[in-house]
């Protein structure tokens, strides 16, 4: 780098740095955060520390899996464990993720498994090496054949189809049900399940999720295309939300709703830009996984009585926002 | 690169002989593409009817800008002879920059945008000297820089605002004019149209005027088409090939930008995928993959036919499954449109 060049970003930094302190803002950003910090709760954690591995499908950044680390972080520190994260959308290079999980041999597994096919292999080596496994989120209808002792989630389908019935209830027309990631099981579920709970139509449309600007055009054109299209159901927050957006700039009169939540999503059910929400509690499939496997290595206890324990799905929309609200804020609903 | 020297077709003596207006167009580089977007246009008006009004083709323009502005830069750098695939995520990395930088030190947000465009700078910079200093192809020291951009966008988030996607902006000092610049939407005649058509157009037109009218025009043709001899002749060819990586940056920043201003947040796992959008346009717009050809033009061309397509497909309301299937027949469909024109064109000389 020449001199002259190396003067000039000196000059730059500095200007930038003059420049941040004149600009502060008189509004927004942290400054006006509030402490959210929601406390840990009393230690229930007699005993030695637990050692925890925890292993998902979820994609890099999203924001419902966000959701379900901060309630497994919460259950960790009430209970006296720690455990490790990893995951990967690939089911094959999850599997892979599991088995290196478990040459770890801690003290118990906790799972997502929406392509049991591809993890079954890896997660029962964990049952044969005598750690106990906990299933969450994804696996409903076979987490008793991958070995998983408990279970805790929404069941896709029936979420599914009570948001059909709802939009039924609603009056409405033709509906269109956004996937983000073509090919999912859990996502094709939910379609699934809103069209046999609906029994109007609905169709599929298959967005590409990691470019939320195409999104947003592609949804643009669809509802430009079928002016016919009543309801938008998208199946996570941040599409909704660009959903939104997409309605906004087609002229369209559609309604949307969506599936999972996040803190932006509850000021527009507040503001009614969105009409209601499918939640199935991602914090609570993340405390209590971690809560139950330390309470069955201590106490031997289970829950759910060898069923599944559902955690949704439950409504969110006008009625019960307030309520909400103050929870999604600090990143627990 | 050394397939480069039998790049440039149709060049040498035959430049000095006079041509008719009609060969000369038949030679440039974004011919081919330009009919290919002429028959899918055509094709999407007659079979989608939605296709044939104003707000749709304003909704096309506006994604193919989307792919469009990066795809300049990635087309310069591609006829200087490198790839950039740390060009998609970069781009996010630049609106994670600038929305944290302003909601965690609650700042006017353009001090958020000035900071994010010197790390956007930053990171071209490091592109272009790890090339230049390492010698390692551009696919090799761009992936690197993609695999940790990536790491980067996602580690750095949650570390700083506790969650893997950033908090609104809106209310922030600034953002109005901010959202002015680079994400405000606007009325021609009726029809909304998007600011980022115009930067588009803008971009395209400086590109092209210093590729066809400066010296350092000549001198990304030149260190593309033969680095060796490039050097030979006095070319200061590092700095070309660091101002290219830093070019591609600047324009990744500027896509950044328009994507935090239209959604006042950013997911931080966005991105990934996108780099290949901008190579695939500047490819389908006629820029050769060994570098030395190519044009600004062409590549807005290849974006519109991309964009064009994607849309276009979902205003026929082609059934949802199908859509990457269509989307890549269309593709090679333009691409083997795209290479007969231009033989046509070479052996009508």
């Amino acid at each position: 780098m020449s001199r002259r060049v190396r003067r000039s970003l000196a000059l730059v930094t500095a200007a930038c740095l003059a420049f941040a302190g004149a600009a502060c803002s008189s509004q927004g950003g942290a400054q006006e955060e509030a402490d959210t910090n929601s406390g840990g709760g009393t230690n229930s954690g007699a005993g030695p520390q637990l050692k925890m591995a925890m292993v998902t499908h979820a994609p890099a950044g999203d924001t419902f899996f966000d959701i379900i680390r901060k309630g497994a972080d919460a259950a960790a520190a009430a209970n006296n464990v720690e455990y490790t994260y990893s995951n990967d959308g690939d089911p094959t290079r999850q599997a892979v993720l599991i088995e290196n999980a478990v040459n770890a041999k801690p003290d118990a597994l906790l799972v997502s498994v929406p392509a049991p096919e591809a993890v079954k292999g890896a997660v029962q080596k964990a049952v044969a090496a005598g750690i106990p496994v906990v299933g969450f989120n994804a696996g409903r209808e076979t987490f008793k054949d991958w070995g998983a002792m408990m279970y805790f989630g929404q069941d896709e389908t029936i979420a599914g189809r009570a948001a059909g019935e709802r939009l039924k209830g609603e009056g409405a027309g033709k509906v269109l049900c956004v996937i983000q990631a073509q090919g999912q099981s859990q996502l094709e579920a939910r379609c699934n399940g809103v069209r046999e709970g609906f029994g109007g139509q609905v169709e599929n449309i298959n967005v590409t999720g990691t470019d939320l600007t195409s999104v947003r055009s592609t949804l643009e054109s669809k509802l430009r295309q079928d002016p016919a299209i009543t309801h938008v159901m998208t199946l996570g927050a941040p599409f909704a939300l660009t959903a939104a957006q997409a309605k906004q700039t087609a002229g369209s009169k559609a309604t949307i709703v969506t599936f999972d939540t996040n803190a932006e999503l509850v000021g527009k059910i507040e503001s009614g830009e969105i009409a209601w929400a499918v939640d199935q509690q991602p914090y609570l499939q993340g405390y209590m996984s971690v809560t139950a496997a330390a309470f069955y290595l201590r106490n031997g206890n289970t829950l759910g009585g060898g069923q599944e324990v559902l955690t949704g799905p439950s409504f969110i929309d006008k009625s019960n926002i307030a309520n909400v609200s103050k929870y999604a804020k600090a990143g627990t609903r | 690169m050394t397939a480069t020297l039998t790049a440039p077709p149709a060049r040498g003596d035959e430049r000095l002989a006079r041509q008719s207006a009609f060969s000369r167009l038949a030679g440039r580089p974004e011919i081919g593409a330009l009919v290919g977007a002429v028959v899918i246009f055509i094709l999407f008006f007659v079979v989608a009817p939605p296709f044939r009004e104003a707000p749709s083709i304003a909704t096309v323009l506006y994604q193919s800008s989307l792919y469009g502005i990066p795809a300049v830069g990635v087309a310069l750098l591609m006829i200087g002879g490198e790839f950039d695939l740390s060009a998609g995520v970069a781009v996010i990395s630049s609106s994670l920059v600038a929305s944290m930088t302003a909601y965690q030190l609650s700042v006017n947000v353009w001090v958020g945008v000035l900071v994010s465009l010197v790390v956007a700078l930053a990171i071209g910079l490091l592109n272009g000297y790890l090339l230049v200093r390492t010698k390692l192809p551009s696919f090799l020291v761009t992936l690197a820089t993609f695999f940790m951009l990536t790491g980067l966008n996602l580690a750095l988030t949650k570390l700083i605002s506790g969650g893997v996607a950033t908090k609104d902006i809106s209310d922030i000092d600034g953002f109005a004019s901010a959202q002015a610049i680079f994400a405000q939407s606007f009325d021609v005649g009726g029809v909304s149209l998007r600011i980022t058509l115009l930067w588009w157009i803008v971009f395209v037109a400086i590109a092209t005027w210093v590729l066809l009218k400066t010296h350092l025009g000549n001198w990304i043709f030149a260190v593309g088409g033969a680095d060796a001899s490039a050097r030979a002749v006095g070319v200061p060819v590092k700095k070309v090939k660091i101002g290219l990586f830093m070019t591609v940056s600047f324009l990744c920043w500027f896509t950044g930008m328009h994507i935090l201003f239209s959604f006042n947040t950013v997911q931080s796992g966005q991105g990934p995928g996108n780099e290949f959008l901008y190579i695939i346009a500047a490819v389908v717009g006629g820029c050769l993959l060994t570098g030395g050809y190519g044009s600004a033009v062409g590549a807005a061309i290849g974006a519109f036919i991309f964009g064009m397509t994607e849309q276009g497909i979902v205003l026929a309301g082609w059934e949802a499954d199908w859509f990457k299937f269509f989307l890549g027949a269309m593709l090679l469909g333009a691409t083997l449109l795209n290479v007969y024109v231009r033989r046509r064109a070479e052996t009508r000389k």
